[in-house]
């Protein structure tokens, strides 16, 4: 293995942010300092280098959706994106309920080897919301954060018991806070765009509301909860409440929260229909401040791939969600105002440290697994591609201001420039 | 024009241009033969993925009285009832040869998909709960030949509004045209932002009931679940229900408009729908005329020399 040498970048230390070089050998960071030399040096003058992106919320499809992605792909994806650990929801055909299947997803992920895939658990069998999964295989199998994506847990006395059951273990419930009585029949944020077009709404209260019973929950119980994919202004200010008396309580916004609102609906072009659904600008505007003020924990990019034909239909039929893990970052440059430090600890530090995962989100130390990213945060530029199967992204021909300069995987360069290295092996 | 997707955006004199075109088709409509050879030649495919009787029927008239050819589409029987997707299903009849596709969805925006599908004119013959242009159209006629014009006439629109594409797009043509609109429902049937209408709003019918130059009495649409969003059809009509005795106290000059099909007894009395001053049927011939206007405009270019 060569040494590679990151000089010259402005670099997140324990020290606070110096101009420095790094020197990867063998898998590690062995020297950080100034005037390194190697086998290869890239230049990083002027980009922000910190720990590797990690995401606690994508959907790689695999196993028994590979049409929409596969476990190569999203890596891939991943990779170009900045990204050297990935969380991806259990919401799979089988559902990942069980140790077997949480298996499968990490040791593929290993064999693609382009980031580190980690499963998350569902919190009921199938998902369906009627009985516990098998949590203690899941458990076992490295999961931490337990979640029924797509499907809020609805029953609050099973959500209790999973809460009771995880609590002393350390486990995360990671929620889809979305009512279904408040949501059902909804295919867009609840204002003045559905009423124009005619389409049943969400109302922001679908998500308050559970959020709302959830923290209750959590008070009781003392176990972590997470909030997926936070959309609304009421949820931002529970969530900062719920901090102040010192619960257990994290939260998530994603990309696309952050950078649209529901005027985007407008044109029922349904690349913009999202679950939950973009909201009001004053919703949107909340996201933002939530997430600079650290309210807001992480940023999640809730990568949701569909195959083109699925997209091709109106847009009540529809399915919701869109791509976002490669211009995750720049999108977050854009529309946010996060500094360097910031920056790092939304998109790395603290989504590792709720995901507990293992030589991730670590300030670049000297010894430590060289999970590293560099980014380009004055840079403007416009994707025209994707490295994902699917093109479901509303970014494609958006100016973005930031880029991923250079993605270290376990001391392997993944990506440069927004692009892969690796093409990973098909699924 | 390229398209007839939406009365939204459409200004005065586009609205007054298509009105005084359809003036002209109301007269060759009253011809020994009601036909012109404007748009020989053509097809036009009528695209009713939801279902439809007068709607559908009205544009195949429109279309053969301007010596267009027709096609016409009905999902029952059709290869999406195979699982065929709705964009192979209009490239494979826009590949029989159609110079046109009217559309209806149950969907909002699929006329607009489908216009990104096709480089050829789509008009919106209803989609979802959210436009419906021609009827907007048929409906500002009827009230122009009986007043002269829409300009500060007082029009109620009364009934299930949340539901009605018939609403949107007779709020937004009205209120262009110059009158004074005003929606009338409980708040269950109202749309949930009512403030992105040009429209009052008020939930009580017999506070505004006498000041009404036109009350345009919507149907119940009861495949929409009445009970969830009303307590019950009896409780509907004694509040929002147009009753003889409520009719009885109309101006004089007003008139009463329905889009079809009506629910007589649910929302208009059988002897109010019967009344001279009920000009449902005159909105049902007006339909044709309207739609020749919008075929002949979108179409009608090569010929117009």
């Amino acid at each position: 293995m060569v040494d590679v040498i990151l000089a010259g970048g402005t670099v997140l230390t324990g020290e606070g942010i110096q101009e420095t070089d790094i020197r990867i050998a063998d898998g590690r960071i062995a020297e950080i300092g100034p005037g390194l030399t190697g086998d290869e040096t890239i230049d990083c003058t002027g980009y922000w280098v910190g720990p590797g992106l990690v995401d606690l919320h994508a959907h790689f499809r695999e196993p028994g959706l590979e049409w929409k992605e596969d476990i190569a792909t999203g890596s891939r994806a991943a990779a170009a994106g900045g990204y050297t650990a990935v969380v991806v929801m259990p919401n799979t055909d089988p559902v990942t309920d069980s140790g077997h299947v949480a298996r499968y997803v990490a040791t593929r992920g290993d064999e693609v080897g382009l980031v580190d895939v980690i499963p998350a658990g569902a919190v009921t069998k199938g998902r369906a919301g009627h009985e516990l999964a098998h949590l203690d295989e899941l458990w076992a199998a490295g999961v931490r954060v337990f979640s029924d994506d797509g499907d809020v847990v609805g029953d609050a006395g099973l959500l209790r018991r999973a809460m009771d059951y995880l609590a002393a273990r350390g486990g995360v419930i990671s929620q889809h806070a979305v009512d279904v009585g408040l949501s059902r029949g909804g295919h867009m944020h609840e204002g003045s765009v559905s009423s124009l077009l005619g389409m049943y709404g969400i109302p922001a209260a679908a998500d308050d509301v559970i959020i709302g019973r959830d923290l209750r929950l959590v008070e009781m119980t003392g176990a972590g909860y997470h909030v997926q994919h936070l959309s609304t202004a009421g949820g931002v200010a529970m969530i900062a409440e719920a901090k102040a008396k010192g619960l257990p309580v994290t939260a998530e916004v994603t990309p696309h929260h952050l950078a649209f609102d529901h005027h985007a609906a407008a044109g029922t072009d349904p690349v913009y229909k999202m679950m939950p659904p973009l909201r009001s600008t004053e919703d949107r505007d909340a996201l933002r401040q939530g997430l600079e003020d650290g309210t807001i924990d992480v940023v999640g990019t809730d990568h949701a791939p569909h195959a083109e034909h699925e997209e091709e239909v109106p847009w009540e039929q529809a399915p919701n969600g869109v791509i976002g893990l490669e211009w995750a970052a720049a999108v977050v440059n854009t529309f946010a105002g996060l500094d360097q430090e910031a920056f790092f600890d939304r998109l790395s530090i603290a989504p590792a440290r709720i995901g507990q995962i293992a030589d991730q989100g670590l300030v670049p130390t000297v010894g430590d697994v060289a999970n590293l990213m560099a980014f380009d945060p004055t840079t403007e530029w416009t994707p025209e591609s994707t490295v994902s199967k699917a093109r479901n992204s509303p970014y494609f021909g958006m100016v973005l201001r930031g880029k991923p300069m250079v993605t270290i995987h376990r001391g392997v360069v993944t990506a440069r420039d927004g692009v892969s290295e690796r093409g990973g092996t098909a699924a | 024009m390229n398209h007839f997707l939406t009365i939204e955006g459409l200004s005065k004199e586009d609205l007054d241009g298509l009105l005084d075109d359809a003036d002209e088709f109301v007269e060759v409509l009253h011809r020994p033969i009601p036909k012109v050879p404007a748009l020989r030649g053509k097809t036009v495919a009528t695209m009713f993925f939801e279902a439809s009787t007068r709607t559908k029927m009205s544009f195949e008239k429109a279309a053969k009285a301007l010596s267009a050819d027709t096609m016409s589409f009905s999902p029952g029987t059709s290869s999406l009832s195979k699982g065929e997707s709705l964009k192979d299903t209009v490239l494979t009849i826009k590949a029989m040869g159609t110079d046109a596709m009217v559309v209806r969805h149950q969907s909002t925006g699929a006329p607009w998909r489908i216009a990104e599908w096709i480089d050829q004119p789509v008009l919106n013959g209803g989609d979802g709960a959210h436009q419906h242009p021609t009827q907007a159209l048929l409906d500002s006629l009827t009230i122009r030949q009986h007043f002269g014009s829409l300009d500060g006439l007082k029009i109620g629109i009364v009934g299930d509004i949340r539901h009605s594409r018939v609403a949107r797009s007779d709020a937004q043509a009205f209120a262009t045209l110059g009158a004074d609109v005003t929606m009338v429902a409980p708040r269950t049937l109202l749309p949930v932002d009512p403030s992105v209408f040009p429209a009052e709003v008020t939930e009580d019918l017999d506070d505004v009931i006498g000041d009404l130059d036109v009350v345009y009495v919507l149907r119940v649409q009861a495949e929409r679940g009445g009970a969830s969003v009303f307590p019950s059809l009896s409780e509907y009509t004694a509040r929002y229900g147009v009753t003889k005795e409520r009719f009885a106290r109309l101006n004089p000059d007003t008139i009463v408009l329905h889009p079809g099909p009506m629910n007589r007894g649910v929302e208009i009395e059988g002897a109010v729908a019967d009344d001279p001053r009920a000009l449902i049927l005159d909105q049902v011939f007006n339909g044709v005329a309207v739609r020749m206007a919008v075929l002949f405009r979108l179409l009608g270019g090569e010929h117009d020399g």
